[in-house]
């Protein structure tokens, strides 16, 4: 059902020196301890990270719950914040199909994308034969996930003793893996342009529309690097 | 209502608010073939998209990081991609040395 090589090797991204785990481990430790200060039991705030698994959006909802919005008001700023996972998703499950894979698995394993677990295994998923990448993603995502509900734990725990510089140690960490990420993927001159134009576009974009900035500078961005004609005249 | 019940309550409307979007995907990913058209331009959406989110991270933040000086953050941002460019891409570095430096620098 599962090939479970491939499963492993997915699994064996979270170690060596490319490994998410620290960045992921820095900033869901800082959410334990978020969640705890907001007045969130242990079982909870691990409840969220699972089910949730998606930092904006899980920092969006302890806000608005500790300015009392309402339920409608948590819905609508969560899917906004998170509706990056949708185009994440689109540009991602192409490269992952296979027609022997049941489909239940593409529908599953959706769960475990966040930016992390993407950026690695759009970074990675050449080197793997097409047949049983699905598998691979499934072991990168489900590792990806542990250590974000393990790391919520951990930080739920170890709340009292961390201070404000560490809190703000901690919250640096999660942007400079990103970015580092990102520049590592700057293999072509088109996704170069998409990656810089959104950096550029993103804040200043911000200053005029903080809601809908990130979805505007992604979409505008994205579709210049689309248009621009790449090696061979291809779009 | 119970403030627990809430807390609940607002849980499970965040997982399945960010769910949808996951979901939707997948669903639209049905139809789509890697080598087309359609799937470069969501490529290049998703990358600039996850760009423009980690410069928002860094210039506005919304966490901890509000507390710290914009100076500070590009400082320690500019250090960490130099070390993460001159060791061969070695990523555990400068996560550990961005946690390191703002945590005594802030």
């Amino acid at each position: 059902m599962i090939h479970f090589k491939s499963y492993l090797k997915g699994l064996k991204s979270l170690v060596g020196i490319r490994s998410p785990a620290l960045a992921l481990a820095c900033s869901f430790i800082a959410l334990g301890a978020l969640f705890k200060q907001a007045g969130f039991n242990l079982q909870q705030s691990l409840a969220s990270s699972f089910f949730t698994y998606a930092l904006p959006g899980q920092l969006v909802m302890t806000e608005s719950f500790l300015i009392g919005a309402s339920i409608i008001n948590i819905f609508l700023s969560v899917w906004l914040v998170n509706f990056r996972l949708y185009p994440m998703t689109v540009a991602l499950v192409p490269v992952l199909k296979h027609k022997s894979q049941p489909r239940w698995k593409y529908y599953l394993s959706c769960h475990f994308i966040a930016v992390s677990s993407w950026l690695i295994v759009k970074d990675e998923y050449k080197k793997i034969d097409k047949k049983f990448r699905i598998d691979f993603w499934m072991g990168i995502g489900s590792g990806t996930l542990a250590a974000a509900v393990f790391s919520t734990y951990l930080g739920y725990t170890v709340s009292d003793y961390l201070n404000q510089n560490m809190m703000i140690g901690l919250a640096m960490v999660n942007p400079v893996y990103f970015l580092c990420m990102m520049i590592g993927a700057m293999a072509d001159v088109k996704t170069r342009i998409a990656i810089i134009s959104g950096i550029i576009l993103g804040p200043l974009f911000y200053l005029v529309s903080p809601e809908w900035s990130i979805l505007l500078a992604g979409g505008i961005g994205g579709t210049i690097a689309f248009l621009i004609k790449g090696k061979n005249g291809t779009i | 209502m119970e403030l627990s019940d809430n807390i609940i309550l607002i849980i499970v409307v965040t997982s399945v608010a960010t769910f949808i979007s996951r979901f939707l995907g997948v669903l639209t990913a049905e139809k789509i073939n890697e080598k087309s058209t359609i799937f470069s331009w969501f490529n290049y959406v998703a990358y600039s998209i996850l760009a423009a989110l980690i410069a928002r991270m860094i210039i506005f933040p919304a966490s901890a990081l509000q507390d710290s000086s914009l100076i500070i953050r590009l400082f320690v941002v500019s250090i960490c991609i130099a070390v993460f460019i001159y060791s061969k891409k070695n990523l555990v570095l400068p996560t550990v040395l961005s946690f390191v430096l703002l945590t005594f620098l802030a």
